[in-house]
């Protein structure tokens, strides 16, 4: 088990060891995002900004301008909230190809209270023309996201948690691009379709189900935009039942993404993540569970959700 | 070029302006004609650009900070051939590529800008790269004195003192007015010069409205240094209107048919003496 944010950091200084142009930001959050080592082996091509994430993103926006790739780091929940407007105008309308990697996203913060989370991401970045959102699920698929992104020529938000998580993939033989989603299972009864770190639990939710004869098909949805339209649609028109699963408001993110896929031609949903209140304390598994999104949580409700059809 | 001529220049972009900005129905004239002088020598004497390579590697880059004053820089773009007269007729119609606001679509600007406070930390990491890239450019940020109420600028000022960018040029624009009225009544800058010095900066004062002045001050910076530079441009809002001086009600006035015919005449007679000279 490997926390994403770690599994990022490291692909990142590998990369950045042979391509100059790579560039980490931070804002005095080497530790929390783990680029201890990058700082401390690429000193030129790190920049400290200091507690002050506004400042990050803008000069982010004026390295990229000027040729670098840019990685900007630090807690999910201040990159998309003190430096929204940053975020807005200087990566997403100025296109300025600037990756911001929102670390401890979602609950994952849990205890330190609704400051630090940030449940509210995917449904504002979803907004902004020109913007790009993925939530990879495990170490292996975050590894691969680096490499993509490094070139990327648009401004791309990156969110992982904090914690280390098991492996949804457990070799790396398997594909991973920029608007796909990937089927982990499949059936026929419904389709449950997670992000980021809640994918690990769809898919043990899946195969409980499998167990009791309940066909689940599973799809990884890391890319919320561009997201796979298709892989939506074709769910629904095969399995006729969906349920989504988010760390994240049940306003805006996954769930209302997926809805308006489908909006022309809709089939029963479930939406499952945070409802509208601020998410009670404890650590992210907790939370999870409290919420219904963790594996026994996604199976009740699926079972519950198809008895009610 | 000489004083005379970059006055001329000034002037004749100012003319433009106005007529720019009567035919819109729209902009922000009262500080488009406070900074003019300075974007007139920056474009024409200072900075290191190619209308024709608008993306040069080696150009200076210019960050309009203060975005809203955005007909400044059109004007400024178009006598230099960034961008075509027909281009720039177009302001304030159904479709333009011209917004209220710099946007990349036009040729020459840099970055999208009109949210107060953003310009300042782009600059830092364009200054940055220049250093990290070991490139001799040299970044300008024009940014409004209004605008200074924006916290964002300070968490720039530190970063650009931290990383010793001596190829970064600030420049405020001290008209004295902001859309309300006297920045001292809505809230006190003074003093900016000592400010921007205890956060490390090499602050000059420059009379904005002198071109002169301003060559001189903008020819002096030494790129080398250690400190990032601050250029306090005092000037006067609706310079050059004798009507619109100074009156914070032409922060985004638009001249009637009678006002505009005076404004033209007023700047069409100072062109003529120019041209004599």
């Amino acid at each position: 088990m490997i926390a994403c944010r770690k599994s990022f950091t490291d692909t990142l200084l590998e990369l950045a060891r042979v391509d100059k142009d790579i560039v980490a930001v931070t804002t005095d959050a080497r530790g929390s995002v783990t680029l201890g080592a990058f700082a401390d082996e690429l000193p030129e091509q790190f920049v400290e900004c200091g507690i002050a994430e506004q400042n990050a993103v803008g000069i982010s926006a004026g390295l990229a301008h000027s040729g670098k790739k840019v990685f900007v780091c630090g807690p999910a929940c201040f990159y998309v909230a003190r430096s929204l407007e940053q975020v807005k105008v200087d990566l997403a309308y100025s296109r300025n190809p600037v990756k911001i990697l929102g670390v401890s996203g979602g609950v994952a913060y849990g205890a330190l209270g609704a400051t630090h989370h940030s449940l509210h991401d995917m449904a504002v970045l979803r907004t902004f023309p020109g913007m790009n959102i993925v939530l990879p699920c495990d170490a292996r698929q975050t590894r691969k996201l680096v490499s993509l992104l490094v070139d990327y020529p648009e401004p791309v938000y990156v969110r992982v948690g904090r914690a280390a998580v098991p492996d949804v993939y457990e070799n790396d033989d398997f594909e991973f691009s920029i608007g796909k989603a990937n089927r982990l299972l499949d059936g026929k009864d419904l389709t449950i379709i997670a992000t980021g770190e809640t994918v690990y639990h769809a898919y043990q939710a899946g195969l409980m189900l499998r167990e009791k004869g309940i066909g689940a098909r599973v799809l990884d949805m890391a890319w919320i935009k561009p997201c796979d339209r298709e892989a939506v649609k074709q769910a629904a028109a095969d399995t006729g039942r969906i349920i989504t699963v988010e760390e994240h408001s049940r306003c805006g993110g996954l769930g209302a993404m997926v809805a308006e896929i489908l909006s022309e031609n809709p089939v029963p949903m479930r939406i499952l993540g945070i409802p509208d209140e601020n998410a009670v304390h404890g650590n992210s598994l907790e939370i999870f569970a409290h919420y219904g999104l963790d594996a026994k949580g996604i199976y009740t409700n699926a079972v519950e959700f198809l008895q009610k059809l | 070029m000489k004083i005379k001529d970059l006055e001329l220049q000034s002037e004749r972009n100012r003319k433009r302006l106005v007529e720019i900005v009567y035919k819109a129905k729209a902009g922000h004239i009262g500080g488009d004609l406070s900074c003019l002088n300075v974007l007139t020598a920056l474009y024409y004497e200072i900075m290191r650009v190619d209308a024709h390579n608008p993306r040069w590697a080696a150009r200076d880059h210019f960050v309009m900070s203060k975005g809203h004053c955005v007909e400044a820089l059109y004007v400024t773009l178009e006598s230099k051939g960034f961008i075509s007269a027909e281009v720039v007729d177009t302001l304030g119609q159904f479709g333009s590529i011209l917004s209220g606001h710099p946007t990349i679509e036009v040729p020459g600007i840099e970055v999208n800008s009109g949210a107060l406070g953003h310009g300042l930390s782009i600059g830092v990491g364009m200054a940055l790269a220049a250093k990290m890239n070991g490139a001799d450019y040299r970044t300008f940020v024009l940014m409004g004195d209004g605008e200074q109420g924006e916290g964002s600028i300070y968490e720039a000022a530190m970063a650009a003192h931290q990383y010793k960018l001596g190829n970064l040029v600030a420049i405020i624009d001290r008209n004295h007015l902001q859309i309300s009225g006297d920045t001292e009544q809505v809230m006190a800058l003074e003093s900016i010069a000592s400010r921007w010095s205890a956060f490390g900066w090499d602050v000059v004062e420059m009379n904005g409205d002198d071109m002169n002045d301003i060559v001189a001050k903008l020819s002096a910076i030494d790129y080398t240094s250690s400190a990032p530079h601050l250029l306090v441009s005092h000037t006067s809002k609706g310079k050059g209107v004798s009507f619109m001086e100074n009156k914070a009600s032409w922060h985004h006035g638009v001249p009637n048919e009678e006002q505009y015919q005076q404004a033209m005449q007023e700047i069409s007679e100072r062109i003529a003496v120019l041209e004599e000279e």
